[in-house]
């Protein structure tokens, strides 16, 4: 018979806690939250400021799920932490209507069926505005570029690219969107 | 019910999906979003050792840990259960055997996750150390260390062997005959959303459990079991999924487990799995060696196949008896099969338990088959796109293995992916490197039997009509992402000529809906869709009544469309919608109606003949072309043709939603994906280690919808959800081939393997099959096929 | 999965924040974008008291120079500006692809060039939860003391998994070191050791503060990246290369830097020195692939087997080649 080995565990986890005030600002209204300064900015959002809009699917970096904007760039909420992005400008999925009206990318997305469980879409949403608001005409290869950290395991991606392109088009008038003999459907 | 209407107003058309807005703008609440007052977090222990005996746990540094509100053993949870009534062979909790890494051992409920985390690493828990059994070899091999006490011998979890017609006489007659072993990896499901559960027992003694799962009414039905409360104090309710694809189907020990710390705190208790948990619930594809014979004519008429499938079940039983019979049960309906032998068998290892995913157990032996026919094609000289159109298998006709076929789209299919290609020009005339394959396939449309034996409906809606033309659609099916509450309003919002954003549907809430089955084997748009056609015929009927009544229109000469009920013959001669409920509602009484379906029975009587029937079976067919990098291996999808026979599209936009997913989801098992193990251990439970296909690996694609009008569907549909994956695997092995001339016969085709076997070829090795693992099958029954 | 408890400690300066981590000690630990650090805490592989946040020190941030006198980066330049930046882009884009080659988008903002330098090292059975690495038993890198993937090693062997520090060796940059005695600076190539635990030679109270790349003066350079996906992965294999050649295309520099083949980044020199004075044919090249191939030695704790990426050294090292000599 073999024992199993009995080991001092770790339970650091546990141990005396550092709190901060914190002032946060998310999609324009400022949070002042007394939290550990071990949470990461995903459990401020989600679990303190109960913006449950942002999701989760590793808390590693490793998917991309957790994305929101900091001053417009994406950044993973699972490996930020809320004490060093004070008085920045934090917006999660909540922030992309204007008072009710949808961004065009939400319009997009929901129209062509980009958001099957919609359980990535958030976080694809503010990467696809920050790549928009940098560069309102992406080529095809700029859009996959830049969504290239998030994963998605319902859309196989193309319904994704085409409401990119569709909320691009719709949001810049004049320019023509890429899609041509890609991703399309021919009905009976 | 598959009767064409002379016009639709909502069915094919590109609508939006019902919950669409929700989804973009994070409104969407999934199971871990929720939070209820005073809740508690539990956390799982989990067995460090792939198989060993439990000789104690003591529990007492946790229970003292502060912070800790309870911890439970399996002491508390004695009562096996599992998804299958033949393999109730799980427990909440182990009591004395742990069976692979992962297995839950104990749980802690706590005010916060890390309190919970903490509080299981103090749990300590005596092993013996059993010997661990990481394959199929392995575990046939050591009949004296029995994973489970039950089986027929050893570690076989289940052994089938049948025979329809004499294949020996098939054999002889053939001209060409061919044998090949596979190997199709196992994989797993990867939802983007981690499993989560809210259990809250209140003070009156009911308990809800809020959860990701696909299957509630199973949940529910496990959970009265093993909790011992009667099923009508417990009411489950399945959020919307952040993706299933199959492994959100079983009642998992973390729903259990909540419920009883609710019971035992008295406040409410939320789980999250981590991801590396995730990859422990498993459930997802079986590791399958597959073996095939076939006799065929010069033309490549198929006279005998004898087929032999070695699946690897993992820990625990799941779906695996459904899982083995479905490896044998669809090679015979795309093309003519007249003698078919077929035996499997799934063994039990120290791994987490395999179970559906996504074509459960059907995308092995398609893969295989289809790489098996490109060869035989080969050997005849023909070109594999025409052998597989030539010998098809007819519309409404019976297979040997007593399969009623509907209507029969693969020839159309095959048809429009060779030309939309340009198959012809490029097949075995593309320059080295660069190739393309073909493929076809077929799935059920949901199972002919449910799956636990009774004589009930599969699916019930029930619809009530207000009187401020308020139209509410209750079912207990679960959209998990598939679009199904869609489905729901686009039927009734059809048949009650109103408009899908009329409705509200209600749907997976066991105290709320009539019981749907479950989000499982493609059941969900056929069954509901009926149930819902049933339900709306009822209240349209008495619509029709008072508002005829009132126009002074006979009743057949009535439509409902565009909010209106109207005198087809004089279209201005109608009444508005709100104003007919009213009518009805005063004639008849407070208006409600249900609907239910129960799919037809299957013809076979032989034991197994359970698995395979379905009402209507889909087809698609697949042309994959790639590009091999023969130096590195490395394979580029270019581009994907799939084309399915959808019977009938009820909303186009959203079938090609799940052909896209599908081929994706495709691609990432025939390239990369594998659920490997290491010493015992899932060698890489993470998002970043086990390769999932991302933006950058997006082929071009190009879906086609062909319609064939099955009459077993709602306005002629069939499923889309899993079928549609099967013919891709197969297409980008037999484009490898064409590329570079060497065949994979193993699922995933990584890089290092195409290496490999260019280097083999270089040196004129062939590439050797791999071996099978040695079983003696039992005597097979024999069934005669009934002469159709 | 949730971060172990810390006390976070923000520096305004940088003499303070050497004097706050060399006060804290072992318990204490510097975090840049935290991208590397944040999921080894969650996953108990360092569980520190004390973060020391460097992300907004005003002396770690910055680009300057140009390639003609050579350029100074601030070690918390977030991996992405690298890529941006015009003049690395179009003289030292081997720093530029291999900046441009790390994880995610999202994580090139968050994650840094010096955290980039001092990524941990990685091994497929230590890059694991607590719970995953208790199963199958602790390995010396920590909390045990023996090494699963080569069992008979006195050392660890986990692989140096860095891409910018091949591409910096090739590029013959130097780093600053800031600590509580001074600054000194160190060629990038004696940063490391080939120790997958002690795989820095740098105490543990000095800070990266910056990295100085030379002038270019008609260096050719290039980075080659092996891994499964188009994203998210780290490297398995990394090939660097940047070649000086004169008029008449004969070689009089040369650097071939391997990733991830060992525990810190290898240098091909036999490689080198059958390119040197020679003009690049495709025979050559084919024969310094060889060459850079075979001191290779990948162990199986990482993505793909070993074999496989040792034959791949010699492929990424040709193309690489090519590449620079302008061959197809
Ligand atoms: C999913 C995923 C994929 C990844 N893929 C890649 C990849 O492909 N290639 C790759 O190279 N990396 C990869 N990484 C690792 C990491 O993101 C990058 O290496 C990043 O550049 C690290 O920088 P950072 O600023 O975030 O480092 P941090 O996490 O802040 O620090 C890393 C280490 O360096 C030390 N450190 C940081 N800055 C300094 C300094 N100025 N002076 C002294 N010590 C310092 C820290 O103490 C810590 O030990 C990946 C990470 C994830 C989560
Ligand atoms: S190389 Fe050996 S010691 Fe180092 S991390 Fe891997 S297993 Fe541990
Ligand atoms: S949750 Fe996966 S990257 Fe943050
Ligand atoms: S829509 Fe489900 S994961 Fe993207």
């Amino acid at each position: 018979m073999v024992p199993s080995p009995t080991l001092a565990v770790n339970i650091a986890p546990l141990r005396d806690v550092h709190k901060a005030l914190i002032r946060l600002r998310v999609n324009g209204e400022t949070h002042e939250v007394y939290v550990p300064v071990h949470k990461t900015l995903l459990e401020v959002l989600r679990e303190d400021l109960n913006l449950t809009g942002t999701k989760h699917g590793c808390e590693l970096g490793e998917c991309g799920t957790c994305t929101v904007l900091v001053d417009g760039e994406p950044v993973l909420s699972c490996l930020a932490l809320p004490i060093e992005l004070q008085d920045r400008d934090i917006v999660t999925v909540e922030g992309l209507a204007e008072r009710g009206v949808p961004h065009p990318l939400q319009v997009a997305f929901a129209e062509l069926g980009a958001a099957q469980c919609g359980y990535c879409t958030p976080g694809i949403l503010v990467a696809a505005k920050s790549l928009l608001d940098q560069n309102p005409r992406p080529t095809l290869d700029e859009i996959k570029e830049a969504l290239a950290g998030n994963l998605c395991r319902c859309t196989g991606y193309i319904k994704i690219l085409e409401a990119v392109e569709l909320a691009a088009q719709r949001m810049t008038g004049n320019w023509k969107r890429e899609t041509g003999n890609w991703g399309t459907g021919s009905g009976a | 019910m598959g009767e064409e209407k002379e016009e639709y107003s909502i069915i094919g058309r590109p609508l939006i999906k019902v919950d669409a807005m929700a989804k973009v703008t994070g409104e969407t609440k999934f199971a871990d979003d929720l939070a209820l007052p005073r809740m508690l977090h539990a956390k799982l222990l989990r067995s460090p050792h792939p198989h060993a005996r439990i000789l104690s746990i003591d529990t007492g540094p946790a229970e003292a840990l502060p912070g800790v509100h309870a911890v439970l053993t399996g002491r508390a949870l004695p009562i096996k259960f599992g998804i299958l009534p033949v393999s109730q062979d799980e427990e909440a909790l182990a009591t004395e055997k742990v069976r692979y890494v992962g297995d839950p051992v104990a749980a802690v409920a706590a005010v916060d996750e890390e309190t919970a985390e903490a509080a299981c690493r103090l749990i300590r828990v005596e092993y013996e150390v059993l010997p661990a059994l990481m394959s199929v070899g392995e575990a046939l091999a050591r009949e004296d260390v029995r994973i489970h006490d039950y089986g027929p011998r050893g570690n076989i979890h289940k052994e089938v062997a049948l025979e329809f017609g004499d294949v020996e006489e098939g054999f002889a007659q053939a001209d060409h005959v061919r044998e090949d072993v596979f190997f199709y990896e196992g994989s797993t499901h990867l939802p983007m959303e981690q499993h989560a559960a809210l259990a809250a027992h209140g003070p009156d003694g009911k308990l809800c459990l809020w959860s990701s799962t696909q299957t509630p009414h199973y949940v529910h039905r496990a959970l009265a079991k093993v909790l011992e409360l009667p099923a009508s104090h417990i009411r489950v309710i399945a959020l919307p999924n952040g993706g299933g694809f199959g492994g959100k189907s079983d009642p998992f020990s973390h729903e259990i487990v909540v419920c009883k710390l609710s019971m035992l705190t008295g406040r409410p208790v939320k789980i999250c799995l981590t991801r590396e948990e995730v990859f422990y619930a498993h459930r997802g594809r079986h590791p399958v060696t597959l073996w095939f014979k076939t006799g065929v004519t010069r033309g490549g008429a198929i006279t005998a196949m004898h087929f032999r499938s070695y699946l690897d079940g993992g820990a625990y039983g799941s779906y695996g008896v459904a899982s083995l019979y479905y490896t044998g049960a669809l090679q015979t309906v795309t093309y003519r099969v007249p003698r078919y032998k077929f035996e499997g068998v799934r063994v039990f290892t120290n791994k987490p338990p395999c179970g559906p995913k996504r074509g459960h157990g059907t995308p092995q032996p398609r893969c295989a088959l289809e790489v098996h026919l490109d060869k035989l094609a080969e050997a005849l000289g023909l070109d594999p796109s025409e052998m597989r159109r030539r010998h098809l298998v007819q519309p409404n006709s019976v297979t040997v293995n007593q399969l009623r076929i509907g209507t029969v789209g693969l020839g159309e299919c095959l048809d429009r992916v060779v030309e939309r290609s340009g198959w012809k020009a490029k097949h075995r005339k593309l320059p080295f490197g660069h190739g393309i394959g073909v493929a076809g396939s077929a799935y059920i449309s949901g199972a002919g039997l449910p799956i636990y034996w009774n004589a009930l409906p599969h699916s019930g809606v029930q619809i009530k009509i207000d009187r401020g033309g308020g139209v509410a659609v209750f079912c207990g099916s679960t959209d998990i992402g598939q679009g199904s509450d869609s489905v729901l309003a686009y039927v009734a919002a059809e048949e009650l000529g109103i408009e899908p954003e009329d409705i509200r549907v209600v749907t997976a809430d066991t105290d709320l809906t009539p019981v749907d089955l479950g989000s499982y084997s493609s059941r969900v748009t056929l069954m509901t869709g009926n149930a819902t056609i049933q339900a709306a015929r009822k209240l349209k009927a008495q619509l029709f009544e008072a508002a005829g009544e009132k126009l002074g229109v006979p009743f057949d000469r009535l439509r409902a469309a565009h909010r209106r009920i109207f005198d087809r013959d004089n279209p201005e001669a109608g009444i508005g919608f709100v104003e007919a409920a009213v009518l009805a509602e005063a004639k008849f009484g407070t208006l409600g109606a249900v609907g239910s379906y129960t799919p037809p029975k299957g013809l076979g009587k032989y034991k197994g003949a359970g698995v395979g029937p379905t009402p209507t079976y889909s087809y698609s067919a697949a042309v994959v072309e790639l590009t091999v990098d023969p130096e590195t291996g490395f394979i580029t999808v270019d581009k994907v043709w799939l084309a399915h026979d959808i019977g009938k599209a009820i909303n186009p936009l959203l079938v090609i939603g799940q052909i896209e997913g599908s081929v994706y989801m495709a691609l990432g098992e025939a390239l990369m994906e594998e659920q490997a193990f290491r010493k015992g251990v899932h060698k890489i439970p993470s998002m970043l280690e086990y390769k999932s296909p991302t933006f950058l690996e997006t082929p071009q694609m190009e879906s086609i919808l062909v319609e064939t009008l099955d009459p077993a569907g709602p306005y002629g549909a069939k499923e889309v959800g899993q079928g549609v994956l099967l013919p891709v695997v197969p297409a980008v092995l037999n484009a490898i081939y064409d590329a570079v001339g060497v065949r994979i016969d193993e699922v995933p085709a990584s890089p290092e393997k195409i290496v490999k076997a260019l280097e083999a070829q270089r040196r004129g090795r062939a590439s050797g099959n791999g071996r099978l693992p040695s079983v003696t099958f039992p005597e097979p029954t024999v069934v005669q096929p009934t002469g159709a | 999965m949730r971060l172990p408890a810390f006390r976070y400690l923000a520096p305004k300066t940088l003499a303070e924040a050497s004097r706050m981590i060399a006060d804290a000690g072992p318990d204490g630990m510097l975090v840049s974008g935290g991208t590397d650090l944040f999921p080894n805490m969650k996953r108990l592989q360092f569980d520190p008291r004390i973060l020391v946040g460097l992300r907004h020190l005003s002396e770690l941030l910055g680009v300057s120079g140009d390639p003609h006198r050579g350029m100074r980066i601030g070690a918390a330049t977030p991996l992405h500006q690298l890529g941006l930046h015009p003049a690395i882009r179009a003289r030292y884009p081997a720093l530029a692809t291999a900046a441009g080659s790390v994880a995610t988008p999202q994580i090139r903002r968050m994650g840094t060039l010096g955290g980039n330098l001092c990524v941990d090292t990685r091994c497929n059975y230590y890059n694991q939860s607590y719970e995953w690495r208790r199963a199958i038993g602790f390995c010396m890198k920590r909390d045990g003391d023996v090494c699963l993937v080569a069992p008979g090693s006195p050392r660890c062997v986990a692989v140096s998994s860095s891409d910018t520090a091949p591409a910096m060796m090739a590029l013959q940059a130097t780093v600053v070191l800031s600590g509580p005695d001074g600054e000194r600076t160190l060629p990038v190539a004696a940063l490391y050791h080939d120790d997958g635990m002690a795989y820095l030679a740098k105490r543990p109270e000095e800070i990266l503060t910056a990295i100085l790349l030379p002038p270019v003066d008609g260096l050719r350079n290039t980075y080659w990246k092996l891994r499964r996906r188009g994203s998210f992965d780290f490297p398995i294999l990394g090939v660097a290369a940047s070649l000086r050649l004169d008029g008449d295309g004969t070689c009089t520099d040369a650097r071939i830097v391997l990733g991830a083949v060992a525990s810190r980044p290898v240098e091909a020199i036999e490689a080198e020195k059958l390119l040197l004075g020679q003009r690049l044919t495709s025979d050559l090249i084919e024969e310094a692939a060889m060459a850079a191939y075979r001191p290779a030695k990948p162990l199986d704790n990482t993505d793909l087997t070993l074999a496989y990426r040792k034959r791949m050294a010699r492929v990424f090292v040709a193309r690489a080649l090519r590449e620079l000599a302008n061959l197809p």
